[in-house]
């Protein structure tokens, strides 16, 4: 009996998976590899060109930093800039070119890189040093000619040498561009992605860095069209502060229009184009956050946490911030029309500490510092006072909505672990209820992923039907 | 009031959930011996090819079960005492009830092969499979599988994720043609082919061959009915030709099995305060030729709602509604709602392909009522086509009002007005 007990198999099983958990199984190594997704062994020969132009320009870069040899020349620049960003573009081409269309998560949890492994630390510590380096200590981007090594560019396109928000903004639009091909390769099976990608690509390439450039060549106010209050606070700040500034001494004319522009985005523009489209039509086409997110953030948008202590959190923070910019922004306007007697010398201190802890720390140094370590929407889920009123208007009011696919639903979890802002959308799809969160930024990636084609974005359209079919 | 359930599957689960909706006082335990918290079967692969981890599979936070009030025990049942209401556990305690649910899920089929239960051969079905994958793919550079269908495929692919070369062998003459229709299945083929995996048709196993440790080191296959047979070196073998009913536990305590756990239509079993539901169950289903053997996610479901609602009382009848069902062959998308592949009398199919980019639609319909819909790449919805074939809608009704259906993402070409016109002109008479 001991020996023939029919569950003896089940019983020799004594495996924790909850503390254990599976670990990472056995990977053939490339050498003695007959396929490798879809490409010839050793990889693709343009792979390592692309591979080696990143090398030649992160060397010259080098030399350039520590000799000062072709700083400031055109030679300089292609080399240590347009190299790397030439060279990864390649890469990423030729790395997924031969591979099927498809979805492309093997071994996301297994590779440093992608699961907070040395890579991913690494990459975080270096994205928060820059950051850090670049809110601070300036000087330090500048001393080291690193600022100069742009002038050729910055000279061409803005009409002056470049200052540190030059490299920032030259080097997002890199890397919006660069891994934006590698996001267009591999979502290259599915249209909305196709195009929900090259939107950002273009609105950061055109919107975020060409136009604010060439406005300030022609001597116009460097103004960001697709950047409203709150997220710009400074489009709806009083006095010197902000815009209103530019409205009414330097800019002249140009300034006023640009302003009603901005002010007809935040009161107009956001509810009418979210009441139709969602908060996507700006979170995950448009904004320059968004836009780095779904392209350099790609890589980590599995590591945003999904508890319910998180989503906690987010609705704590995301309205204080909220709150906190509105308070902001009503004490300066308070202020400014009664002459500076409300808050007097203080003024000045609001508006900083706002800039430091939110501006700074929380947009730059953690939203975009910590994706490696929890995912590419740091900011946009628990800071963004943008986000925070789109999402209000998507919850409340819009038509957008993700639908849910009847009963075929297996519970998997692909659409939860993929979701950038943490959303546990399976708790939904399962039940077979549609998403209406005011986090989504409307992606597209819960639906993509998804093995049985259980989510669908939809605005509205449908939902009639559904009632039509379903009643 | 007591209720114990044995498996923490889907039919479990949805049994402890629908009666903690019911009642909110009684007592619920769930058991089992495979994992602390329920996990997603279906996603077993995506843990084993990096897509997620163990504890993404998870539906449901761990905090969830005590706010549900739902007692999780974890240990084998090994045995029933049906008169004395208790269950004896592996490690020898015992747990009471007074109704008790069996969820005990499949068990993958073996059919006897010599050398089937050598080292390095498994199935796959559970967490313990899984475990067995780790370690019997270490240093693997070939693997065998056993038997086409939706689990063959899973595995192939999990197995190619990691570099390692697969042979797929199917006595079928085109993968999964038992179940899916001639073009269907040939998509299915080409798409396995593609991917790179070695797919032989018309073959079966014939031996897994020992290295003289115990371990298999290689399979013995041959064509259908040909007596020469080919050796193939790998040091795993899946074996994945279908699963049965787990019924172990329920007939080795005297409660009445056929091929799974015999039930009626309210799910109970011909042993008092005891019901089965899910996979491991069998439906009577008097004045019908076959009963009821349901081994699909959403009927666990359905089945777990429907034992809970008759252990609290309830009367009605399991109602299996409109068969429905989707996968996903490695890149290929799959969707089938009612009736395709059943061979009804009197059934004829209209066809849409696209052969270059693998999409394929059918409608089956009897005397020009709509039964059946199958997609392939292509996403369709399912309530309203579960409502078409429900309310029997008429072909060209359906085709008229095909745009109802589409589910693909936005920016997709839709193909419904291309797939309309072609099955319009063509009528519902083409026979296949
Ligand atoms: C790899 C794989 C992929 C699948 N993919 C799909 C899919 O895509 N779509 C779909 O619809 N279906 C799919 N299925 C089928 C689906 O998973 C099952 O139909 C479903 O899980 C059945 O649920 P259940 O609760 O009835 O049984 P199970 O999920 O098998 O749960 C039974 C539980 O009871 C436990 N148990 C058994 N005996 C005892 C005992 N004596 N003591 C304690 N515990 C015990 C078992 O260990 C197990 O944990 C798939 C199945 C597999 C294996
Ligand atoms: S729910 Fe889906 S669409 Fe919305 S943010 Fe998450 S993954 Fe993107
Ligand atoms: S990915 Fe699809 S099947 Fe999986 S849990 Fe989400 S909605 Fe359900």
């Amino acid at each position: 009996m001991a020996t023939k007990h029919p569950f003896a198999e089940y019983i020799e099983y004594e495996f924790k998976e909850e503390e254990a958990g599976f670990g990472v199984p056995y990977l053939v190594p490339d050498s003695q590899r007959t396929h490798k997704d879809g490409s010839a062994p050793g990889g693709d020969p343009i792979e390592r060109v692309g591979a080696g132009l990143v090398v030649i320009g992160v060397v010259a870069l080098l030399v350039q930093l520590v000799s000062g040899a072709m700083v400031g020349s055109w030679v300089g620049f292609s080399l240590s800039f347009g190299f790397p960003a030439l060279g990864a573009s390649l890469y990423f081409w030729a790395k997924y070119r031969h591979t099927a269309p498809g979805i492309k998560n093997d071994g996301l949890f297994f590779k440093g890189s992608t699961a907070r492994g040395t890579i991913g630390w690494m990459v975080g510590v270096g994205l928060t040093t820059f950051y850090c380096l670049l809110y601070w200590y300036p000087e330090v981007l500048r001393d080291s000619g690193l600022v100069a090594i742009t002038d050729p560019i910055a000279i061409a396109l803005t009409g002056r040498p470049g200052d540190h928000w030059f490299v920032y903004g030259l080097l997002y639009t890199l890397c919006v561009g660069v891994f934006g091909i590698r996001m267009l390769m591999r979502y290259r099976h599915n249209r909305y992605h196709i195009v929900r990608t090259i939107s950002v690509m273009f609105f950061q390439m055109a919107f975020g860095f060409l136009i604010p450039s060439l406005l300030k060549l022609i001597e116009e106010p460097e103004f960001y069209f697709t950047t409203f209050w709150p997220l710009n606070r400074y489009y709806l700040l009083p006095g010197e502060n902000g815009m209103a500034w530019t409205a009414t001494e330097a800019a002249g004319q140009v300034g006023v229009y640009m302003l009603l522009f901005a002010g007809a985005m935040t009161f107009l523009g956001t509810p009418i184009l979210t009441y139709f489209y969602g908060k996507r039509w700006y979170c995950s086409w448009v904004c320059g956050c968004g836009g780095l997110a779904e392209t350099l953030g790609d890589p980590y948008r599995h590591l945003s946490d999904k508890s319910t202590k998180a989503w906690k959190l987010e609705r704590f923070l995301i309205y204080f911030v909220l709150a906190f910019i509105i308070l902001v922004t009503a004490a300066l306007w308070i202020n400014h029309t009664r002459g500076g007697d409300v808050l007097g010398g203080y003024t000045y201190q609001v508006q900083k500490a706002y800039g430091f802890w939110i501006g700074s720390m929380f947009a730059g140094v953690a939203g975009v510092g910590f994706y490696p370590i929890f995912g590419s929407r740091v900011w946009c889920r628990f800071g963004c006072p943008q986000a925070a009123i789109l999402g209000i208007l998507q919850r409340v009011f819009s038509r957008f909505r993700i639908t849910t696919n009847g009963g075929q639903c297996i519970s998997c979890g692909n659409c939860s672990t993929y979701c950038e802002m943490g959303i546990d959308v399976r708790a939904y799809a399962q039940r077979g209820e549609n998403i209406v969160r005011a986090s989504c930024v409307g992606c597209g990636v819960c639906a993509a992923v998804c093995p049985r084609g259980v989510l669908k974005l939809e605005n509205g359209s449908s939902v009639l039907l559904e009632e039509r079919y379903t009643s | 009031m007591h209720i114990t359930i044995v498996g923490n599957g889907v039919t479990g689960v949805s049994a402890a959930l629908r009666l903690r909706e019911l009642q909110p006082d009684w007592k619920i335990t769930m058991i089992s011996g495979e994992s602390d918290y329920h996990y997603s079967r279906p996603a077993l692969m995506y843990i084993f090819m990096g897509h997620m981890r163990y504890k993404d599979t998870k539906p449901y936070e761990d905090s969830f079960w005590d706010e549900q009030r739902i007692d999780l025990v974890r240990g084998w049942v090994t045995e029933i005492d049906a008169e004395g209401h208790s269950l004896q556990m592996h490690d020898g305690g015992a747990i009471c009830y007074d109704r008790l649910l069996l969820a005990t899920g499949a068990e993958s089929n073996k059919f006897g092969w010599p050398g089937q239960d050598l080292v390095g051969v498994q199935g796959l079905y559970s967490l313990m499979d899984l475990k067995k994958l780790y370690a019997n793919v270490e240093g693997a550079s070939r693997g065998v599988i056993v038997g086409g269908g939706l689990i063959g495929i899973e595995l192939a692919e999990m197995l190619h994720s990691r570099g390692i070369e697969v042979t797929l062998l199917v006595r079928e003459s085109s993968y999964w043609d038992n179940v899916l229709p001639k073009e269907e299945s040939e998509l299915v083929t080409r798409q396995i082919r593609r991917a790179g995996m070695d797919l032989r048709l018309e073959s079966e196993l014939k031996e897994v061959l020992d290295d003289g440790h115990g371990r298999a080191c290689g399979v013995l296959a041959s064509k259908l009915g040909s007596a020469t047979s080919e050796r193939i070196d790998c040091s795993v073998v899946g074996l994945t030709a279908g699963v049965h009913p787990n019924t172990t536990l329920a007939s080795g305590n005297g409660i009445e099995c056929g091929r799974g756990i015999l039930v009626d239509r309210t799910l109970k079993t011909h042993s008092p305060d005891i019901w089965a539901a899910g996979d491991c169950a069998e439906i009577e289903n008097p004045g019908e030729e076959l009963n009821w053997i349901q081994q699909v996610w959403y009927t666990g479901k359905a089945q777990g709602k429907l034992a809970a609602e008759s252990m609290a009382g309830g009367t009605e009848a399991y109602d299996p509604g409109i068969w429905f069902n989707s996968a996903k062959f490695v890149d290929l998308e799959y969707q089938t709602y009612g009736q395709v592949g059943f061979r009804l009398p009197g059934e004829e199919h209209l066809l849409w392909q696209d052969e270059e980019s693998s999409r394929l639609f059918r409608i089956v319909h009897v005397a020009g009522v709509v039964v059946g819909f199958n997609a392939m790449g292509m996403r369709w919805r399912h309530r309203v086509c579960e409502r078409w074939i429900a309310e029997k809608w008429p072909v060209e009704r359906v085709l008229a009002d095909l745009k109802d259906a589409g589910f693909d993402p936005e920016f997709f070409t839709r193909f419904e007005s291309e797939i309309a016109s072609t099955m319009g002109r063509v009528g519902s008479g083409v026979r296949s």
